[in-house]
């Protein structure tokens, strides 16, 4: 059947859901079916995390083909089929979603009071919607994990957020589906011209140019909002101010990589020619993304704000990398996804480590922590460090192979994508300074506790693979290099055929 | 003659009298009993309509084929589970009589009726069969001014829609010649085209069904009589009768009037375009949950409309999926607007549902599987339902509708989000009172389709596709 022998991929996905139903038939009073809510999902998620650990060693780096694969007849008579199946390029984020689950549901265990049965169930559904959309190898079942994902998140945004989350999860929830609806059109376009909707075959498919373009318009309306890319980016600071740490965690960690994903599975390799007419397009936003929102982040008051910006740039250099269409940009752009999944996640858990002792994420309200936390201090650092890309830490090979691929793309183009590294430090060595150094002006400050053995133990794997990918990033690179190169290859294929085609 | 060709029918309209009797002779309350043998009937009718032949009888008025069997089955489950959903409330809003059941069984047999009408004829005689107890039911409340209130409004502009329909039929029968389905279809078939009085009695014919199913520009009066009228009448209302007049559309759109799609489909078009717009902007400001759902159904009405204009085999196809899943998640979600119940008192309002996340988590859950399900959002069965409309409309190059289809659904997320934001985001309110079992068994059965339908869509697409066939050829 697969390499590991059993239908792994389905089970990673549909786990998490057992999880849930375990959690629903809890009965007892409120403290006795917390508790056991905590614990079946922390249970499920790590069974799953091992589980997926299976994926990573049985994993063939040498084929670029899908493996694993699932087939199942759903809708045979559309063409639609229950396929699953992953490759070098989705392999890490079922990898990514099945590690920061456990972290987040540890992270909720102390911060989350009210309806944890509750919340706990949204964390799972919200795993196997987040673990299936990675895996979906037909286009209609990758939508149907892609929007379900907004049901959980409304709902853990609206339920546990802050003073403004009525607001932020419908903003979250309208624009996301405002997009989606439209791929859905393009979807369904694309089955009638293929006849199915089978992602492998449909990369074998042929599509008119004038097509691409309204295809590619569409994705575009789907992925940009998801991504985000620049204009459309201003539900995310809302939504990651008033999510609960966990939520934010999951919406930067994994959620966040679905737009980048969509472009890296659908755009580019179903609408080559479109995706090299529009590439200026995306180059100019990316470029926007990155220098404007760096510099909105610089002036940010809330940390959380902060962060969100700066996600909202790192994911404008992945984008670029992307629509490099060589070896070195795309290599980059998932080398970044990765890591800002590992390092803004952190970063999230790290002010949840402060709003959870201080219930503020107003910057000017700390100062000096290092002087009390010294080990939070230390944590922040590294995570600031890895945020700024410095050499040694996750977020330094992404960038840099993002540049010398964009370098050979346009120069202009890798100055602007420099030009966020730099403004990255201004804001992020800012935020470091106001909160860590300087002297303690609060009292209540002074008696804050340096991190719990709770927190040490979500914050260690985060730290050891932040290092792990900064200084061997090979270990993962070698995951989608074959993929990638063969992507390249394909993408230069069509494009090259459609010049000889024009030329004749 | 063939008398054994509508035996469903027959047995249901001698059931309907013989508990009438049944129900009046005793001295006491029969509520009960006469709504559990009415409810029997459907069951058995049920199971007659399974095994019913095909075929035509009384000199080509009535045809019975898999078509009929697909709709008077779904209009029998949605009339068996509104009864279902009345009894409690009736009961506690002191409404309890006898002749509530019968006076839905007797509208449940003017919809099967029309639903195999073969002829202008018999379609007229369902449709009023239909509609007559459906007045009275609108107006049951009697002594309740919203209530009668209701019941006028409906019987006014009813009365206005039956008219309609028959100057849209004579002028049909003075053009063609003859009021037979298959008769039609030959004339209207002929080479030398079709004269304007045809067409115009065809639109009269749309417009007179159009307002039974409540679709714009003939919308006018659902929001007031949804409102008005006792709550399971509304729950009744909004799904078999909509289930019988959506089939009869169908069949006289695509059997007799299907050589000059041409002309009707534009009508067609334009009213799927205007209900799924109204559906999604009207329904923003309401704050009666009724009046909510009012605007809701224009909207799934629109979307069901959308699948007749694009037509053929997938079209219809999706018309009559759509309907089936709309009548389960419909129903779902009025059990619930009629388990609103504080105090003894029946509440309506949306805000009224504060906090049922806290004081009722199961039947949140249900409504919230019904309002994403209604707003689309997948894996729940609406998404499924607007699918199978989608696929054929953009295969058939209807960006329009299909483009504007999509982004209505988004507006109406709105209000389906805010019902979930008020169940599980706002403080909580008191807890309702305890719900009835009926209730919970229908908010049960409807929940989990709706839950599981992506698991197995087989059987419900091979049956519509049979029913389909069956009146495409």
């Amino acid at each position: 059947m697969n390499a590991a022998g059993f239908p792994i991929l389905s089970l990673l996905t549909f786990l998490p859901l057992v999880g849930a139903a375990a959690i629903m038939m809890v009965r007892g009073d409120e403290a006795v079916v917390a508790s056991n809510a905590r614990w079946t999902a922390l249970w499920t998620s790590l069974i799953t995390f091992v589980l997926s650990l299976v994926l990573w060693t049985q994993f063939d780096k040498s084929t670029a083909d899908y493996q694993f694969v699932e087939h199942l007849s759903w809708m045979p008579e559309f063409g639609i089929a229950y396929m699953m199946g992953v490759d070098g390029i989705s392999v890490l984020f079922v990898l990514l979603a099945t590690l920061l689950t456990p972290l987040c549901i540890l992270a909720s265990w102390e911060s989350v009071r009210s309806r944890v049965r509750e919340y706990m169930i949204a964390f799972l559904v919200l795993e196997t919607m987040m673990v299936g959309m990675f895996c979906a190898l037909d286009f209609m079942l990758f939508y149907v994990f892609f929007e379900a994902v907004l049901i959980p998140m409304f709902l853990i945004i609206g339920i546990w957020g802050g003073a403004r989350r009525v607001y932020a999860s419908y903003k979250f929830f309208l624009y996301t589906l405002l997009g989606s609806v439209l791929m859905l059109l393009a979807i369904i376009a694309l089955w009638y011209q293929a006849g199915t909707t089978s992602i492998p075959e449909l990369a074998e498919f042929d599509i008119p140019f004038g097509m691409q373009v309204w295809l590619f318009l569409a994705f575009f309306a789907s992925f940009a909002v998801k991504v985000p890319m620049w204009p459309v980016h201003t539900w995310l600071p809302d939504a990651h101010v008033e999510a609960p740490t966990a939520g934010s965690v999951i919406l930067a960690g994994v959620l966040l990589k679905m737009g980048a994903y969509g472009f890296l599975r659908f755009s580019l390799p179903l609408l080559p020619e479109a995706s090299l007419y529009f590439a200026p397009f995306i180059y100019t936003l990316s470029i926007v993304a990155v220098v404007y929102t760096s510099l909105v982040a610089l002036a940010q008051q809330d940390m959380k704000k902060l962060i969100a910006y700066s996600s909202v740039a790192h994911m404008g250099i992945v984008t670029l990398g992307i629509f490099t269409f060589n070896q070195q940009g795309i290599e980059g752009a998932l080398f970044t996804m990765l890591s800002h999944g590992i390092v803004s996640g952190a970063l999230f858990l790290c002010v949840g480590v402060l709003y959870d002792r201080e219930h503020t994420r107003e910057i000017a309200h700390y100062g000096g922590v290092a002087k009390v936390m010294p080990a939070y201090a230390l944590i922040l650092m590294l995570f600031t460090m890895a945020s700024v890309a410095l050499p040694g830490t996750a977020g330094f090979p992404g960038e840099f192979l993002v540049i010398l691929g964009a370098w050979s793309v346009n120069p202009w183009v890798a100055f602007g994508a420099a030009l966020g590294m730099v403004l990255g430090a201004a804001y992020m060595l800012t935020l470091y300074r106001r909160v860590a150094f300087g002297k303690i002006t609060r009292d209540s400050l002074r008696a804050l506790l340096d991190v719990s053995p709770r927190e040490v133990a979500i914050f260690s794997p985060l730290i050891a693979l932040t290092l792990w990918m900064g200084i061997y990033p090979q270990s993962f690179l070698s995951f989608f290099s074959v993929t990638v190169s063969q992507m390249v290859q394909q993408h230069q294929a069509a494009i090259g055929s459609a010049a000889h085609l024009a030329g004749i | 003659m063939n008398w054994n060709l509508a035996l469903p029918e027959l047995v249901l309209a001698l059931c309907g009298l013989a508990i009438l009797l049944f129900g009046v002779i005793p001295k006491r309350d029969m509520t009960f009993p006469c709504t559990m043998a009415v409810i029997g009937a459907f069951l058995v009718t049920g199971v007659l309509v399974l095994g019913q032949n095909e075929g035509t009888a009384f000199g080509g008025q009535y045809v019975a084929d898999d078509f009929s069997a697909f709709m008077k089955l779904l209009t029998l489950a949605a009339a068996a589970l509104s009864l279902l959903l009345a009894l409690d409330w009736n009961q506690k809003e002191k409404l309890s009589r006898f002749e509530f059941p019968v006076l839905v069984l007797f509208a449940t047999v003017g919809m099967m009726a029309m639903i195999s009408a073969n002829d202008l004829m018999s379609l007229y005689l369902g449709l009023e069969l239909l509609s007559l107890p459906l007045y009275v039911l609108a107006a049951f409340d009697r002594d309740n001014p919203r209530s009668a209130e209701a019941g006028l409004k409906y019987f006014v502009l009813g009365a206005l829609a039956s008219g309609m329909l028959l100057y849209g039929s004579s002028l049909v029968y003075g053009f063609a010649g003859t009021t037979n389905f298959d008769r039609l279809a030959d004339a209207l078939s002929s080479a030398q085209g079709v004269s304007s009085g045809v067409i115009v009695g065809i639109v009269f014919i749309i417009a007179a069904l159009a307002f039974k199913i409540a679709a714009v520009p003939f919308h006018m009066w659902t929001p007031d009589v949804y409102e008005g009228a006792p709550t399971p009448v509304t729950s009744f209302f909004a799904s078999a009768p909509k289930v019988a007049t959506v089939a009869l559309l169908v069949r006289i759109l695509a059997g007799p009037f299907g050589d000059v799609m041409a002309q009707w489909q534009q009508v067609i078009v334009l009213t799927s375009l205007g209900s799924m717009v109204l559906g999604a902007f009207a329904a923003i400001g309401q704050n009666n949950i009724k009046r909510l759902m009012a605007y809701s159904s224009i909207g799934h009405v629109g979307f069901t409309l959308m699948g007749l204009a694009v037509g053929g085999e997938s079209g219809l196809r999706g018309v009559l999926v759509y309907m089936a899943i709309y009548i389960a998640m419909n129903l779902g979600a009025f059990a619930v607007l009629i388990a609103m119940r504080r105090n003894g008192r029946a509440v309506e309002g949306v805000q009224d549902l504060a906090g049922l996340g806290r004081t009722d988590p199961a039947m949140a859950l249900a409504m919230a599987i019904f309002m994403f399900s209604m707003a689309g959002i997948p894996p729940l069965a609406g998404f499924f339902a607007k699918l199978y409309v989608l696929l054929p409309a953009v295969e058939q190059g209807f960006w329009i509708l299909a483009t504007v289809g999509v982004l209505s659904s988004v507006v109406s997320a709105y209000y389906y989000l805010r019902i979930v934001k008020v169940m599980y985001f706002d403080e909580a309110l008191p807890a309702f009172d305890v719900r009835p079992a009926g209730i919970s068994v229908v908010l049960a059965g409807t929940g989990f389709f709706t839950l599981f339908f992506f698991l197995f869509p087989a059987p419900l697409l091979d049956a519509a596709r049979l029913a389909v066939a069956a009146i495409i050829g």
